[in-house]
């Protein structure tokens, strides 16, 4: 069978794109979240790929006898048969059901802090897009940057994300999946990196003229060499006035910037006062809602 | 002078001046040409005034075609421009408008028109029906598309083309990220032409239902038709949900409302749900018909009967409810948290069932088939394994925790590729190139159309497969640019060679028209193909009241039963047929359109209100008009049958 041979080599050299030299972004992950997700992907590829296959077999099959037909050879008229009409049903069913149940589960697991570094507090940081830049605040530490962005290695980070303009979506393929920024809710979203290095990380929703550029690099380094780096910041940097924050806000682009303190105090994120008092509370929802709507339930709770 | 200013475009170059003056010249020549040659009455009475659902089906048709032409320019530009890394032949912002107006224009006014246009052509012969319900709306609908579409147009060379994507998110399409009045074109091109899809959907749900030929019953209905009564079903529950949006969003553009706006309690979360409320029926809106055709086709060509009729039906009642459950797998990632999550991806992937379904039907009616490799057999052919990957990737997609990777990403702008182009636009081509004898009385070049169809499949292949590389790799969608070292160029150059092979195998089908029309022998009988439903079974090209007699119907295969089972299709006696007459009022309702639309995109009020006024009157005005349509005499059938060739059947 020379079909079988086309689609042996097939499959080889697409895994040998897939993982080639260069390992493609998303299937070489540097930290839990991603991979997970890479996982998942392997996973559906797979399965996939077995669909995919038992398809075209059957209809290189069919279309080559049916194209070699005797000239008398008259196509009977055939009912549909219940045994076959099942059979077409129930396998996809259970390909589905499986699917289902990998996709609940990882989609448990990226939603949560990862569950390797469960035992440590995760870092917070502030995300916020605004035309064409990312500004990361660092609460804890009290600084912030622009553009750039220095995590620990082996430490849970908790991403909080909004935006001060178009919906954007916060993403280091090599870290973990994607998520949304957008200006009426606060989204959270949970990485780490296991491995040092620079990784790429960028907008990938559609912003308008600027938004080919709104990327940023991420640095991922020892906890010690972290500290240091903080520590150098606080000696050196400036320190972030609402007005400079403002001027940052303006369309545009900017190199990568660096500054003492953060803008949380004066142009706090969308979301409810509770909330930066009892950070930890409303880690699976991911979604944090709107100012008016969470003033109503801390009145509610005062009474 | 502010009021002219309006006007000016806000990124001008070169290549917008030529088409400003190429534009003029068109439409200097056509007017020209009209007018030497006498036609302008020709035009007026038989095509732009007629209800006939044949010649307003060849109007759609034609517009489509049109409408490819330019979506496919702006493919091609933005392949060009991504090709290799850092180039510079567009800038980011006329790359924003191109990509912009490639998506509307190529689903709403390239795909939608197209499978319109079949419906409109087809759908009344399958069912042996003189003509739809309600022929002067069916003219109307026309009318309303085309002045969408020629409105949207309008925009790239007056004000400024809308550039914040086919999908508008706000607040990106606010007025305070897209000052020019490009999203308003995009606001009110959708809006008028949807009006008129929506008028479709009621036309054809009621034409399905009330008209078919005595023996018809539901469940003996063509699967063509079918699958347009699914369609336009889901057509008249989505669209209005378009409707609804879309002018909220000109309230918030134009009258300051705060519906999607970033401050005084507006959601921007609200458009895209909205909007994929509609737009997730939408893409199954343009698949059904394409299946449809392809069920058609598929047992044409492998002469036998289409394998489960009863489960392709079931399939298709069951795609159009789910098609309604799964919008929130267009924002997995807008942060709702696992457990919603959870439950869209496996409403999405649900979907996959009915889908696979038909695949294996026609699969199996292949198998105890004889196949003749016709150019429209081909696209089918090419559609099963193609779209077979689509499918499956849109299940890669549809996993919540895997598509966090995928989403915006070149991926994603493959994978629907990968069921547009394979399942839609081949559904087209193939259906373009069977119908086209009942058409035009003379068939398309085989040789020349088998060029053409090995040019399109193999630039798909090239142009789509590799995005789904690079998409993995991290490149995200609707960028401009990206620098060498992301290592993107290589797929990336794949892609535009791709591209360019696409755009030769269309140039190819443009000659094998041209070709056809010179040297095509006209005398290819009715049934050129050896078909199988009713649609065949009258004169080529069809008499304005289709059959002479009405048919009598005792299963899905009419025509089949009629040739090999010696079914009489025609019994009884001549009479006197009721035509409707043609209508000038659609042509005078698609001029106040077109000045509404325009004049509520740069806000000139006193246009709004005098053409809205017009609007009105012309609806009172139809309301109350008295107009019984004409009968054609049986003298007059009997000169037409003859002159067609034999009395009837
Ligand atoms: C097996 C069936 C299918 C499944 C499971 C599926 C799944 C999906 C999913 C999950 C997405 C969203 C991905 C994202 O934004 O991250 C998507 C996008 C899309 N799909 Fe499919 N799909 C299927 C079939 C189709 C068909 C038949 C069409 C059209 C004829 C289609 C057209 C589209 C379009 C146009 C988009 C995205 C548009 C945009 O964001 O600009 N899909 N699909
Ligand atoms: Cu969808």
């Amino acid at each position: 069978m020379k079909i079988k041979w086309v689609i042996l080599t097939l499959i080889i050299a697409i895994t040998t794109v897939l993982t080639g030299c260069e390992p493609l972004k998303v299937l070489n992950p540097k930290g839990p979240q991603a991979e997970t997700t890479a996982d998942v992907i392997w996973i559906s590829i797979m399965t996939m790929a077995v669909v995919v296959i038992t398809v075209i077999a059957l209809y290189i099959f069919y279309v080559i006898k049916a194209s070699r037909r005797p000239d008398d050879y008259e196509p009977p008229y055939i009912k549909s048969n219940p045994i076959v009409e099942s059979l077409i049903v129930g396998v996809p069913v259970l390909i589905i059901i499986f699917l289902t149940v990998v996709t609940v589960k990882s989609l448990y697991v990226v939603e949560a802090p990862p569950e390797i570094y469960e035992n440590q507090e995760p870092l917070v940081i502030y995300a916020s897009s605004s035309n064409w830049k990312w500004h990361f605040s660092y609460p804890e530490e009290d600084i912030e940057t622009v553009n750039y962005l220095f995590i620990p290695t082996n430490r849970p980070i908790k991403f909080k994300l909004y935006s001060y303009g178009p919906i954007s979506s916060f993403w280091i393929p090599q870290l973990g999946g994607q998520k949304y920024a957008m200006v009426h809710a606060t989204t959270t979203l949970h990485l780490a990196a296991d491995v040092p290095g620079e990784y790429m990380g960028r907008n990938a929703n559609f912003t308008g003229k600027g938004f080919a550029e709104q990327t940023f690099n991420v640095k991922a380094m020892p906890p010690e060499e972290y500290e240091k780096w903080v520590e150098e910041v606080k000696a050196t940097a400036e320190p972030l006035t609402k007005k400079k924050f403002d001027e940052l806000l303006e369309p545009g682009h900017l190199g990568q910037l660096t500054f003492t303190g953060n803008h949380l105090g004066f142009s706090p994120p969308p979301m409810s006062h509770g909330e930066m008092s009892s950070d930890t509370e409303e880690t699976d929802s991911g979604l944090s809602m709107q100012p008016h709507e969470s003033k109503d339930k801390s009145g509610n709770e005062s009474d | 002078m502010d009021f002219f200013n309006r006007f000016a475009i806000p990124n001008p170059t070169p290549t917008i001046y030529a088409s400003m003056v190429a534009i003029a010249l068109t439409v200097i020549a056509v007017i020209i040409g009209l007018t030497y040659f006498k036609k302008w009455g020709y035009l007026f009475r038989e095509w732009l005034t007629t209800v006939d659902h044949k010649r307003i089906g060849i109007m759609y048709l034609i517009s489509a075609l049109l409408m490819l032409f330019r979506g496919g320019v702006d493919a091609i530009m933005m392949r060009a421009q991504t090709a290799v890394p850092e180039n510079t032949f567009l800038n980011a912002a006329e790359y924003n408008e191109v990509f912009t107006t490639h998506g509307v224009v190529m689903i709403f006014f390239m795909a939608m028109a197209f499978i319109i246009a079949l419906m409109n052509f087809v759908v009344p012969l399958q069912i042996g029906a003189r003509d739809v319900a309600f022929p002067r709306l069916n003219l109307l609908s026309f009318w309303l598309y085309f002045v969408g579409a020629m409105l949207f147009n309008l925009s790239f060379v007056l004000g400024g083309s809308p550039n914040a994507g086919w999908t508008s998110y706000f607040p990106l399409a606010g007025t305070q990220f897209s000052e020019s009045v490009g999203t308003n074109y995009y606001m009110w091109a959708l809006q008028i032409s949807g009006l008129g899809t929506l008028m479709t959907g009621i036309n054809f749900i009621v034409t399905i239902l009330k008209m078919r030929a005595p023996g018809m019953t539901l469940m003996k209905m063509p699967m063509f038709t079918w699958s347009a009564l699914v369609t336009n079903i889901i057509i008249v529950f989505a669209f209005p949900v378009l409707t609804v949006t879309l002018l909220m969003g000109t309230f918030d553009r134009q009258f300051g409302t705060n519906f999607f706006t970033m401050t005084n309690g507006g959601d921007d979360m609200l458009w895209a749900n909205l909007f994929w409320v509609w737009g997730h029926p939408e893409v199954y809106i343009l698949i059904l018909p394409a299946f449809g055709i392809y069920s058609e086709v598929i047992p044409t060509f492998t002469q036998r009967n289409l394998y489960g009729y009863k489960s392709m039906v079931l399939s298709m009642v069951i795609i159009s409810l789910l098609s309604f459950m799964v919008w929130v797998h267009h924002f997995f990632t807008m942060g709702q948290g696992a457990l919603t999550n959870s439950i869209f991806s496996f409403t999405t992937m649900l979907i996959a069932i009915p889908t696979g379904m038909k695949i294996f039907n026609w699969l199996l009616t292949i198998r105890k088939g004889k196949i003749r490799f016709t150019v429209p057999m081909l696209y089918s052919l090419g559609f099963i394994p193609l779209f077979t990957i689509g499918g499956v990737t849109g299940v890669m997609l549809a996993m919540a925790s895997a598509d966090y990777q995928y989403h915006n990403t070149m991926f994603l702008v493959a994978h629907f590729h990968n069921v547009i182009i394979p399942g839609v636009v081949f559904a087209m081509l193939a259906g373009l190139t069977y119908w086209w004898p009942k058409m035009f009385g003379f068939m398309l070049n085989e040789k020349i159309g088998k060029w053409a169809f090995w040019f399109i499949s193999i630039g798909f292949c090239l142009a789509f497969f590799p995005m789904y590389i690079s998409g993995l790799d991290g490149q995200a969608r609707r960028m401009y640019t990206y620098s060498a070292e992301t290592g993107f160029g290589v797929w990336n150059m794949i892609s535009f060679i791709g591209a360019g092979m696409m755009a030769i195998g269309f140039i190819i089908i443009v000659y094998n028209i041209y070709y056809s029309i010179r040297y095509s022998p006209r005398n290819v009988g009715d049934d050129p193909w050896n078909a199988r439903s009713l649609e065949w079974a009258t004169h080529n090209p069809v008499p304005e009241y289709n059959f002479a007699v009405t048919p009598q119907v005792n299963s899905s295969e009419a025509l089949w039963d009629a040739k090999k089972n010696g079914h009489k299709l025609f019994k009884g006696e001549l009479k006197e047929i009721h035509m409707p007459n043609n209508s000038g009022l659609p042509v005078i309702m698609a001029v106040l359109f077109f000045v509404f639309g325009f004049s509520f995109v740069f806000s000139i009020w006193p246009g709004v209100i005098l053409s809205g006024v017009g609007i009105f009157s012309s609806m009172a005005y139809q309301s109350y008009m008295k107009d019984r349509g004409k009968h054609i005499s049986v003298e007059e059938i009997k000169e037409t049958e003859a002159k067609f060739g034999g009395g009837k059947k």
